[in-house]
């Protein structure tokens, strides 16, 4: 129970990162943050004591694996963070090339 | 039971001084030492498949990262006392852990999960798939449509940064 | 002896050693797949590091003269249309999308598991010619500072 305590913890450093923060590249710290606590999260759920990792050995028979499907899910969402991760980079040195600034305040200013 | 709780603590520390560096190139590499314990961490949690894939994908986010950071020369940041916004966050982050603390409840305990569907993959993946690796089998073949959709995510993303990267803009 | 973009002698040479190793890694995860932890998506992002050591130590006109942006889409383009006629192949041949209609083979050897070999080859193209294109255009964008400085900073 206090690892599942400690996770939320760390979800909400990131959700806090990314409310507080007024530079662009921490937000996107922020959310990177937040998206590994979510990913330990759900490897946390699917943990089982004892177990052995989810890949069939050919010589020891045996069938108590933790959970796999909660991996599966991950292992998708973790590239997919890159991406995402890539899209907000280009988007804040595409700003920072117009505006000389990460400071959301200054960006506000429309300059045209 | 205890090297996972050192470990998260290690990562809550990597994470706190990540947010609060003045210096952004010291919070991405701090942002680093985050995905490292996450590595560790999928290790111990036996997921050997995460574990390779978070420390490429950690590598690769930080050079993305430090891409976006270095040569930028940013004024003093100048601090301006905007309360109510700092109260804001703070009311919804506590929110937040008051919700999550009441959810705990719900939660099976650490160690046993429910493996509804998880135990069929199980039983099946070898009979159904011919596949060893029980996590490969089911994103390729159980849940061919994750992969697909993730895929096409991909593919977005890529068009995205090409889009707003490109040199020629349409002039009005 | 002219000026050279990239970085010194003693990067280069180690680079051109350790590339290949590199690359081989990553073929050797993504064909394991099916039997040992790895799979598309670990193995295309070792695809695109390679790449991406290449283009850091030799520079960017250098590297991207042997491997162009054209060539990058295509192989991304190919994954994509690998994967979705896999799925489009299970549809045709046994009437159901995503189905693994290839015989499954023996357990625990390298062509086993049917169209999943097939799905971690097209996954791996994918991903690996997609983030190595993220990373081209990233590097491509110069900050109006960095061109005061001389691009000092790759």
């Amino acid at each position: 129970m206090s690892l599942y305590a400690l996770c939320f913890i760390l979800f909400s450093i990131g959700l806090y990162c990314l409310l507080v923060k007024r530079n662009l590249v921490k937000k996107i710290i922020g959310l990177g943050i937040a998206e590994y606590a979510v990913n330990l999260f759900f490897i946390l759920l699917g943990f089982k004591e004892n177990a052995e990792a989810p890949i069939i050995d050919k010589y020891a028979a045996t069938q108590n694996f933790v959970d796999p499907l909660p991996q599966a899910l991950i292992l998708t969402s973790i590239v997919i963070g890159l991406g995402v991760m890539a899209v907000m980079v280009a988007i804040s040195v595409r700003i920072y090339e117009k505006y000389r600034t990460f400071d959301i305040r200054e960006i506000r200013r429309l300059k045209g | 039971m205890l090297e996972h709780h050192v470990i998260i603590l290690l990562m809550i520390a990597g994470a706190i001084v990540a947010m609060e560096l003045e210096d952004m190139l010291s919070s991405v590499i701090a942002l680093g030492a985050v995905g490292i314990g996450l590595t560790l961490e999928f290790l111990l949690l036996r997921a050997p498949d995460l574990a390779i894939t978070q420390l490429v994908v950690e590598i690769l986010s930080l050079i993305i990262l430090i891409r976006a950071t270095v040569g930028v020369k940013l004024p003093p940041e100048k601090v301006k006392g905007r309360i109510g916004y700092f109260l804001f966050a703070v009311v919804f982050v506590v929110a937040f852990l008051v919700f999550s603390y009441r959810a705990l409840g719900a939660l099976p305990a650490f160690g046993s999960p429910i493996m509804k569907m998880g135990s069929l993959y199980v039983k099946e993946a070898l009979a159904k798939t011919g596949a060893a690796n029980i996590v490969s089998a089911v994103i390729l073949d159980f849940r061919g449509y994750d992969t697909l959709g993730e895929a096409t995510i991909l593919f977005t993303s890529v068009i995205g940064v090409l889009a707003i990267v490109r040199k020629v803009g349409r002039k009005p | 002896m002219r000026q050279e973009s990239g970085m010194t002698l003693i990067v280069k040479r180690i680079t051109r050693i350790t590339v290949s190793l590199i690359f081989l890694f990553g073929v050797y995860i993504m064909l394991h797949g099916h039997l040992t932890p790895g799979g598309g998506f670990a193995g295309g992002v070792i695809i695109a590091l390679s790449f991406i050591h290449l283009v850091l130590a030799f520079g960017k006109k250098a590297a991207l003269k042997r491997i162009s942006e054209t060539t990058i889409s295509a192989f991304e383009s190919i994954g994509g249309v690998f994967f979705w006629s896999i799925a489009l192949g299970g549809l045709l041949f046994s009437g159901v999308y995503f189905l693994n209609f290839l015989p499954k083979g023996e357990a625990f050897s390298l062509f086993s598991a049917g169209t999943i070999v097939f799905c971690n080859i097209a996954i791996f193209l994918k991903v690996g010619a997609g983030l190595f294109a993220i990373f081209v255009a990233l590097a491509f964008l110069r900050m109006p500072d960095e061109k005061e400085e001389g691009g000092k900073a790759a």
